[in-house]
């Protein structure tokens, strides 16, 4: 006999594919002036951590007996590919592109059991895989050389740094803006001195800065992110909580010791922020599912972003909050849930009463 | 006046196409399939022997319990039979059904007129509702009268009559409200008395602006009346969302409305009243709306109870072999195995949709992106449920709250990954009343060993007593023969 299908027999436009090409459509203007900013190295790296993504996706299908086809086809493994290429240093070696596809993919997602599964952002766990196995590429950062500029590469010199790495480093390498200001401080220079030298706000907000293809316009991706928003792709818990807070904490900081400490514009304009607080914070698949939780993990991620920044070891922060926060995602989740309708208590009570029950 | 949000909802194509097509009427088809059970609770107990002849209107099956209503004949003629009939249920499993034979002649029985139901006592409304039959049409099909007599018992300061219509496609309620505006209102106000004079709400969607002008027109003079328009969102038409819209109040978990003060009766509910009480006739047709792309003359038509669904379609006509066939709307309906099932009280849709009307969606994994929660009106979280449910952890999902679930579709709706989330709570559903059921059994069987352990060892306690006596008087009979012997002896001495 058959089975009628259960109701509702009518759905809602989104799909998984639809949402996927959602973000990756926000995305891309951010992303498309990056490559402008740093010519044919930049996309040739693009390029074939997009598609070593993809192919590992496919692999890993195959090897887990999935239909190949259609799960690729769900576009996730291009977003996550496209993520990981927006935090690499854009004149970096291909196999940097290829190991982190490999990382992100392989070990970050598809062992877990595929799509939906994985416990950390595929994108930043392989990121922080490359950044403390390969301090020198992950750190070597260009300044930017437009297409059609004098100073930019042609696409055979582009493709031979892609290839063989950059021949004459130290004439081309420059410092981010977050790496920058963390040497000199630790050298005792004092912000405002630092920071007269070489920052320029609207340079930042415009993106025409040093990075990666992801932290340079900060713009754009605050477009891109208000896009998904409007869009009803993400909801605005996870990057209002973020900023927020590193605002919050930064205009604190700031006014406390100015000498020190960056406002809170130099914080929100500078490295990733505006693309991790958009895009890789509200990863579906590693945030909390309630409003409230969103608003917490975003939190969380803004004030350990803020932490790292000021005090880790590291210039920028954004991988390692984003993933502390995912690790306590479930906790998130067990504790933070929506009131169910005709209760009363809330539902940390109700949790209490389980506990009772045993 | 007030209105307080609602959590949740979605947005579903409102395809209200036959919103503007008149009510027709459908004729009696020669035979009617009448089951015995169109409402929550005990079935129906027949009334009639196969053979006899009946009028219009006539009594077929009595309530019997607490919970259920009488049902009555659409059509004179005779009871040809009572059989198993496939019921109108996605199983399309068989139940008992009466089936009539219409003769043609639409003979009715004589019905008795009040000449004012609102002078009417609230428990002789009650009575009479329940004597015509009457169950909520809205789709639910709980016994009006017990949900009356439930609220008189009780202080129910407000009513709120329903005439949402918040499911897609269906147009009933709304041609309704347009069309025997009169009616209606004069249905409310007796339900209203019914309940000792309520304050009442008539709630309409906003998408509905001719229906809520006549109302509107129609309960101006009437001062405890009043229409409230309310956002068009799935789901403002369920039970529990409305009454939190109109008065920010929640019905307590497991509790009734009526526990809080509110009754909640549907826009055809309030017609059949009207019909009953003012008329004196019971509940034998209903207005439904048939459409989808594969009918040919989509519209809404009023429709005797027990009539087929195979009927109504070729009265209706189609243009192609439906993908599928529901009954109710598409968010809450019930997909049918096949048209060969009797249209029931609570159905107020018939839909045969086309292929591209349909989502057929294949299920992907869950990407946890928690549309389903923000889109869940009771607050709850079904991706978790749903996952507690894959692996059979029934109580955990209990404890997350599957009960409070009503099936309103809202997740499965906007699920990116095409999961079928009702699916799920439809089993886990289903699970707990049949694990009730098992306990329940478990607990008379054991009851039932307890109760021969305690016989058994009685018996063998009175057993023994019985034997210890038998012996004490064989004793007593031997001594006594003894001394009898003796004294014969002594005597013959």
């Amino acid at each position: 006999m058959i089975i009628p299908p259960s109701s509702p027999h009518i759905a809602g436009p989104n799909n998984v594919q639809t949402i996927m090409l959602w973000v990756l459509l926000a995305l891309s203007p951010g992303t498309m002036l990056g490559i402008y900013q740093f010519g044919w190295p930049a996309l040739f790296l693009f390029l074939i951590t997009l598609a070593s993504a993809v192919f590992f996706e496919g692999i890993c299908l195959k090897i887990a007996g999935k239909p190949v086809f259609p799960y690729c086809m769900d576009f996730s493994a291009l977003l996550t590919g496209w993520l990981l290429a927006m935090t690499l240093p854009p004149w970096a070696p291909w196999w940097i592109g290829v190991l982190g596809s490999f990382c992100a993919i392989v070990i970050g997602k598809q062992i877990f059991g595929g799509i939906g599964q994985n416990l950390f952002n595929p994108a930043m766990l392989a990121r922080t895989i490359l950044l403390v196995s390969f301090p020198l590429e992950m750190t070597t950062w260009i300044a930017p050389r437009p297409f059609g500029t004098p100073q930019s590469v042609d696409a055979e010199t582009g493709w031979n740094i892609t290839l063989n790495g950059i021949p004459n480093l130290d004439g081309v390498s420059s410092a981010s803006v977050l790496g920058h200001v963390r040497t000199e401080l630790g050298m005792g220079v004092q912000l405002p001195d630092i920071l007269a030298t070489m920052y320029n706000p609207l340079a930042s907000a415009l993106g025409t800065v040093s990075g990666s293809l992801g932290e340079t316009s900060a713009l754009l991706f605050l477009l891109g992110g208000t896009f998904l928003i409007v869009k009803k792709i993400i909801t605005w818990h996870i990057p209002v909580a973020m900023l927020g807070t590193v605002a919050v904490l930064a205009s604190v900081f700031h006014f406390i010791d100015p000498l020190h400490y960056g406002g809170p514009l130099f914080h929100l304009l500078n490295g990733g922020l505006m693309l991790g607080a958009f895009f890789i914070a509200t990863d579906p698949v590693t945030s909390p599912v309630s409003s409230l939780g969103k608003f917490i993990f975003g939190a969380g991620c803004g004030l350990l972003l803020f932490i790292i920044r000021n005090w880790g070891g590291y210039p920028e922060g954004m991988a390692f909050a984003v993933l502390l926060m995912n690790a306590a995602t479930p906790l998130i989740d067990h504790y933070i849930k929506p009131r169910i309708y005709g209760y009363p208590d809330s539902a940390i009570r109700r949790f209490f009463q389980k506990m009772k029950r045993g | 006046m007030n209105s307080y949000p609602i959590r949740g909802g979605v947005h579903p194509d409102e395809r209200k196409f036959t919103s503007e097509i008149t009510i027709r009427r459908v004729p009696t088809p020669k035979r009617l399939y009448i089951p015995l059970k169109q409402h929550i609770g005990a079935p129906a107990k027949p009334s009639r022997v196969p053979g006899e002849i009946i009028l219009k209107g006539a009594l077929l099956a009595r309530a019997q319990g607490s919970v259920s209503a009488s049902i009555h004949s659409p059509c004179s003629g005779y009871v040809e039979d009572i059989i198993d009939w496939a019921a109108p249920h996605p199983s399309g499993l068989p139940t008992k059904t009466m089936v009539v034979v219409n003769d043609g002649k639409e003979i009715h029985e004589d019905a008795s007129v009040p000449v004012n139901p609102l002078f009417l006592r609230p428990e002789v409304i009650a009575e009479r509702v329940g004597q015509s039959g009457i169950v909520g049409l809205g789709g639910a099909t709980f016994p009006s009268a017990v949900k009356l007599t439930l609220g008189q018992g009780r202080l129910t300061p407000i009513l709120i009559i329903n005439g949402c219509e918040c499911e897609p496609y269906l147009t009933c309620d709304d041609r309704l409200m347009q069309e025997r505006t009169l009616d209606v209102v004069d249905g409310i106000r007796i339900l209203a008395q019914a309940l000792n004079g309520s304050e009442t709400i008539i709630a309409i969607e906003k998408n509905k602006p001719e229906a809520i002008q006549l109302m509107r027109e129609a309960t101006k003079k009437i001062g405890n009346i009043k229409v409230m328009p309310v956002p068009t969102r799935y789901p403002m038409g369920s039970e529990k969302q409305l009454i939190e819209h109109i008065t920010g109040r929640q019905v307590p978990s497991g509790k009734l409305s009526a526990d809080i003060g509110v009754m909640l009766h549907n826009i055809a509910t309030a017609y059949a009243v009207n019909r009953a009480v003012r008329e004196g006739k019971p509940l034998i047709t209903r207005i439904i709306t048939v459409a989808g792309e594969a009918v040919e003359q989509p519209g809404n038509y009023e429709v005797p109870i027990g009539m087929l669904i195979s009927d109504l379609l070729d009265f209706c006509g189609l243009k192609e072999q439906p993908a599928r066939l529901i009954m109710g709307g598409p968010m809450m309906g019930q997909a049918i195995p096949h048209a060969n099932i009797p249209l029931t009280k609570g159905c107020n849709g018939i839909l045969a949709l086309s292929a591209a009307e349909l989502s057929q969606r294949s299920e992907h994994p869950c990407i946890r992106c928690a549309s389903c929660v923000d889109a869940c009106p009771m607050g709850l979280s079904p991706l978790s449920m749903a996952s507690l449910l894959k692996r059979d952890k029934l109580d955990e999902a209990v404890d997350i709250g599957l009960k409070d679930c009503i099936l309103c579709g809202a997740c499965s709706f906007s699920c990116p990954s095409g999961i079928p989330l009702v699916h799920y709570f439809n089993y886990g559903k289903g699970e707990i009343v049949s694990r009730a059921q098992q306990q329940r059994k478990d607990d008379e069987i054991k009851q039932l060993i307890q109760e021969r352990q305690v016989r058994m060892v009685r018996l063998e306690q009175e057993r023994e007593e019985a034997m210890a006596k038998r012996k004490a008087e064989i004793a007593a009979r031997k001594a006594a023969q003894a001394q009898q012997e003796h004294s014969t002896k002594a005597e013959a001495a």
